[in-house]
């Protein structure tokens, strides 16, 4: 058990280094590599992953945003449509009084130009028909001065108005 | 936890020498009667140039290359089987492992100790440096662990448990630290080292401390292993023999619920001892390999 035998000692080297040799070249290497090639692919998938779920957790942070914006500016459009409209509305009445406004003083200043000029009219036919009836009444005996004084007389007793 | 089981393989270890030591006692006093019962129940842990069968015993051939015993002997045997079964084995698994995405069953378990010993004793004592010595450390567990395990089936023997093997790998374990510390850190720096960095008045003395430092290391890889393996099996043979020294059945329960138990212990023994070995060459090594670097520091500031 204890005895020193070289032969042993030898034999154990040489089949250790052999082993060694062997296993080295088609056991741990494949081995080896296989193992750190899956810890790698598993690495790589963790790191994909996490890259993943940021960029998942960034657009849905992007979407919020972005519906939180869009519902800010439609409630923006809304509330400017509304005042656009109010601001119209208030325009387009304006505008509709001013008009009726107009349309009503130029009318009433179209009912005074025609009476004026009807009561003109009227009053030269008036005239026209008075000389017309003082010419019947008194002929043709009255000189042209006197025909004067007589209208003028005439006119001078109608109303005024 | 572990100061636990050291201290039970320590008191393994001791109750071994002291049964080596009743056993040569008894073979001394009694070479009648006992004597040859026990020089029978030795054999079990000796060489031998024959191998015992369940079909009887086969002799082994004797060699002799340059006036040095190469004899085929019993441990050769042994040592060949174990070679065998782990190269066959290992290379199925690793060819079975690298087709499948994620090994199964055997294949996994390999895969668990290999992780192991590059994650748990290459990494943490020798660096990233040490992945170009991990088919040694790994080889060396393997083996160990396989020829460790042998000894506990029927007609099986350790091969670990001959002083003459874990000599031989503890020469391995020694070459390998030297070469790893020379290739690491330069010729320069490791004949430096073995000065212990201290005035050349006491070199004298520093250089043959550090030089027996160096062998001591692996002298104590040997030893340990050796005698963790033998021992076992020689508490494993008295606790049998009792029951022909007593010659009653009735010691016979006793010795052989002991024998189950002190067989799950070597069970336990044959995988911690490979780690030992293992994990002390690593630490030997990457000592060698880190403590010139660590020591330029000290001399740039």
């Amino acid at each position: 058990m204890l005895e020193i035998n070289p032969g042993l000692i030898i034999w154990t080297i040489i089949t250790f280094v052999i082993v060694v040799l062997v296993l080295g070249k088609f056991a741990w290497k494949p081995m080896i590599n296989a193992l750190q090639a899956r810890e790698k692919n598993i690495y790589d998938a963790l790191r994909h992953a996490e890259e993943a779920k940021k960029e998942a957790e960034r657009v849905l942070a992007e979407n919020k945003a972005a519906l939180a914006k869009a519902n800010e500016e439609t409630a923006r459009l809304i509330r400017e449509g509304r005042e656009l409209a109010e601001q119209l509305k208030n325009e387009i009445l304006a505008k509709a009084n001013d008009n009726a406004k107009n349309v009503l003083s130029q009318a009433q200043e179209a009912i005074q130009r025609e009476k004026e000029a009807a009561l003109l009219q009227l009053r030269n036919e008036v005239a026209d028909l008075a000389v017309i009836a003082a010419e019947k009444i008194l002929d043709e005996s009255l000189d042209d001065p006197k025909q004067k004084k007589i209208v003028d007389k005439v006119l001078q007793q109608l109303p005024k108005n | 936890m572990a100061l636990f089981f050291l201290q039970q393989i320590e008191s393994s270890v001791d109750s071994a020498h002291i049964a080596v030591d009743s056993a040569q006692v008894a073979a001394g006093a009694a070479h009648g009667a006992e004597g040859g019962l026990f020089a029978h129940l030795l054999e079990h842990v000796h060489d031998s140039h024959e191998l015992d069968t369940p079909f009887g015993a086969i002799p082994l051939p004797h060699l002799q290359f340059f006036g040095i015993d190469m004899s085929i002997t019993k441990y050769v045997v042994f040592l060949w089987l174990s070679a065998l079964v782990l190269v066959v084995s290992l290379i199925i698994v690793a060819r079975r492992n690298s087709k499948a995405a994620v090994p199964k069953g055997f294949g996994n378990l390999i895969e668990i100790f290999v992780e192991f010993v590059r994650d748990e004793i290459v990494l943490p004592n020798m660096g990233p440096a040490g992945m170009k010595y991990i088919s040694y450390i790994l080889t060396t567990f393997f083996f160990i662990l396989l020829m460790n395990l042998f000894g506990l089936f029927p007609y099986g023997a350790s091969a670990t448990g001959n002083v003459n093997v874990t000599a031989g790998l503890a020469v391995i374990a020694f070459i390998m630290i030297q070469i790893s510390a020379i290739r690491e850190q330069g010729m320069k720096h490791y004949l430096a080292h073995l000065t212990g960095g201290v005035h050349w008045i006491m070199w004298p003395i520093m250089i043959p401390l550090e030089v027996l430092g160096l062998f001591t290391k692996a002298f104590a890889l040997c030893i340990r292993l050796f005698a963790n393996m033998s021992g076992g099996h020689i508490v494993i043979l008295s606790l049998l023999g009792l029951i022909f020294i007593f010659k009653s059945y009735i010691v016979a329960p006793a010795s052989v619920a002991f024998v189950v138990g002190l067989n799950m212990l070597e069970l336990f023994v044959a995988f911690l001892q490979a780690y030992v070995f293992t994990i002390l060459t690593a630490i030997f090594m990457g000592l060698g390999m880190q403590s010139e670097e660590h020591e330029s520091r000290e001399h740039s500031h």
